[in-house]
């Protein structure tokens, strides 16, 4: 424990070097950051600028070459219990049915069998997949399956979920419906997030906070605070306002070489 | 089935029927004496003869015993050593070298020192059916189990995942494919190790009828051995793919099965 300690996300000074053959590469390069409870916050940048590093290194996959990361005011030194996450690609196992993949950080956990069996079922009425808990996920669509990966990152009840660019691989109306869906989960659920993307609409359309990063090795290059209403529906994405963040961060990453 | 399908086992026995009938008149013209090439008719009665005089079954069941505890013994110890090999690389270290070196010589080869060592009952073919299933059930489940998505072991990592829950859960379902592959390599070589052992010396089995017959000059005998010899690799390999589709069902979907329409 440290003397401060502090709810939330907090990464200080955090640099991830990989080694390769040609010697260490830099990832990402000093990032501070503080992600209060309960806050909905978006990382931003191009590709391969350490964004799902930092993903990484929450949740516990990966050694911080220098700096810390902490959750509620403990370094994290481990994969967690009180963390979820939701991967790019959903890596649901093909093996298991779509209510056996969301029961896996239960069973993995131990935890008892009758609750986290009703709490899946109960998790999939969320993500809309009630009827499908017997299929398996080769009979799924890419939403679909996607929004089994959310249900299960939600099933052992963490406070932060942890999402690595999770709509990356889905066509943009998918895409869209899925956001919309995301945020009334959050909402539901009152969790701390931490959503990597690329796409700067949707930064702007989820989070209450966009961290800017600049390309490899990743820097956080802004915070916009962003205080657009909620709930937020489609028709937010018309407004002077949406359009006016969006295009200041687009500008943003003009000034330092664009994104992709 | 589908219309397809049926017309397309209807030309294979077609196919079948003509090839026969094409044997039958080809050696009756030209008259290829029966201890060279024996007309279809002859092995028909040759076979009829043997089980009138009740020789197959008792042959049948020394093989079929060779070819399936072998089978069993020698695929169940290449898979749990080809996991550990993969799962610690300590065991890898010292034991993998020398698989490598055993693989490369031909196991048959040790089929006349195991009835040496175990005699000419079941025991030496069993052995040798062993020995021969081994490798490819090991190699194969190495890969396997070596080609897990880091991204799957990632994913139950994160939820706090143990070493053995990332085997149970993750690892040695990722490696099914390989290890039923493995399994059909090793169904077709478990036959080849039971005769091969029988050939090599034995008092019961197929290969030691065939032997028998070949010193009888019982060409037509012989055929109806390699008929039942056939019947049995079809049966098996049917029998694996059969099991490969159930449990390894995820993969199965991907590709379309082979062989079946529709």
């Amino acid at each position: 424990m440290t003397q401060r300690v502090e709810a939330g996300l907090r990464l200080a000074a955090l640099t991830v070097d990989y080694p390769t053959a040609a010697g260490p590469l830099r990832a990402v390069e000093g990032i501070d950051l503080a992600v209060r409870t309960g806050a909905f916050v978006a990382v931003l940048g191009p590709s391969g600028c350490g964004k799902s590093t930092l993903l990484r290194v929450l949740a516990g996959l990966l050694r911080p070459s220098a700096g810390t990361a902490e959750i509620d005011g403990e370094p994290v030194l481990g994969p967690r219990r009180d963390v979820g996450v939701v991967f790019q690609d959903p890596t649901l196992l093909p093996w298991k049915t779509v209510l056996e993949n969301v029961c896996l950080p239960g069973r993995i956990m131990g935890l008892d069998r009758h609750a986290y069996v009703a709490r899946a079922h109960e998790l999939l009425q969320l993500v809309g997949l009630g009827a499908f808990a017997a299929y398996y996920p080769g009979q799924l669509s890419g939403g679909m399956r996607q929004r089994v990966g959310i249900a299960r990152g939600l099933l052992h009840d963490p406070k932060v979920l942890l999402m690595d660019e999770p709509f990356g691989a889905l066509d943009a109306m998918t895409r869209e419906q899925m956001n919309l869906e995301l945020l009334r989960v959050w909402q539901a659920t009152k969790k701390t997030i931490l959503f990597i993307t690329h796409s700067i609409p949707e930064a702007v359309f989820l989070a209450d906070h966009v961290i800017v990063l600049s390309p490899r090795p990743g820097r956080v290059i802004d915070i916009l605070d962003n205080d657009l209403p909620r709930p937020r529906g489609f028709g937010m994405m018309a407004t002077p306002q949406f359009g006016a963040r969006t295009q200041r961060l687009r500008e943003l990453f003009n000034v330092e070489g664009g994104l992709d | 089935m589908t219309r397809r399908a049926i017309t397309q086992y209807l030309l294979v026995g077609a196919v079948g029927i003509v090839a026969l009938v094409a044997w039958q008149v080809a050696v009756r013209t030209l008259g290829v004496p029966g201890y060279i090439l024996p007309a279809p008719t002859d092995i028909a009665t040759a076979f009829g003869r043997g089980v009138e005089r009740g020789i197959y079954p008792s042959n049948l069941a020394a093989t079929l015993t060779a070819m399936l505890v072998g089978y069993v013994i020698g695929a169940g110890a290449g898979i749990v050593l080809g996991a550990l090999v993969a799962e610690f690389k300590l065991v890898e270290r010292l034991v993998y070298p020398y698989v490598v070196s055993l693989q490369s010589l031909p196991k048959i080869a040790l089929a006349p020192l195991f009835v040496m060592w175990f005699g000419y009952g079941v025991m030496s073919k069993i052995v040798t059916v062993a020995l021969i299933c081994f490798f490819p059930l090991m190699v194969n489940t190495m890969t396997g189990i070596l080609a897990t998505e880091r991204d799957r072991l990632d994913m139950v990592r994160s939820m706090t995942g143990t070493r053995m829950q990332l085997f149970w859960h993750v690892k040695l379902p990722s490696a099914a494919g390989h290890i039923f592959a493995g399994l059909q390599v090793a169904v077709v070589l478990s036959l080849i190790g039971a005769l091969v052992g029988e050939f090599v010396g034995s008092d019961k089995g197929l290969g030691n009828l065939i032997q028998y017959s070949q010193a009888s000059l019982d060409t037509a005998g012989m055929f109806a051995v390699l008929g039942i010899l056939a019947t049995i690799g079809m049966v098996a390999t049917s029998l694996v793919r059969f099991a490969q589709r159930r449990v390894v069902f995820w993969e199965a979907a991907k590709r379309p099965p082979q062989g079946d329409a529709g």
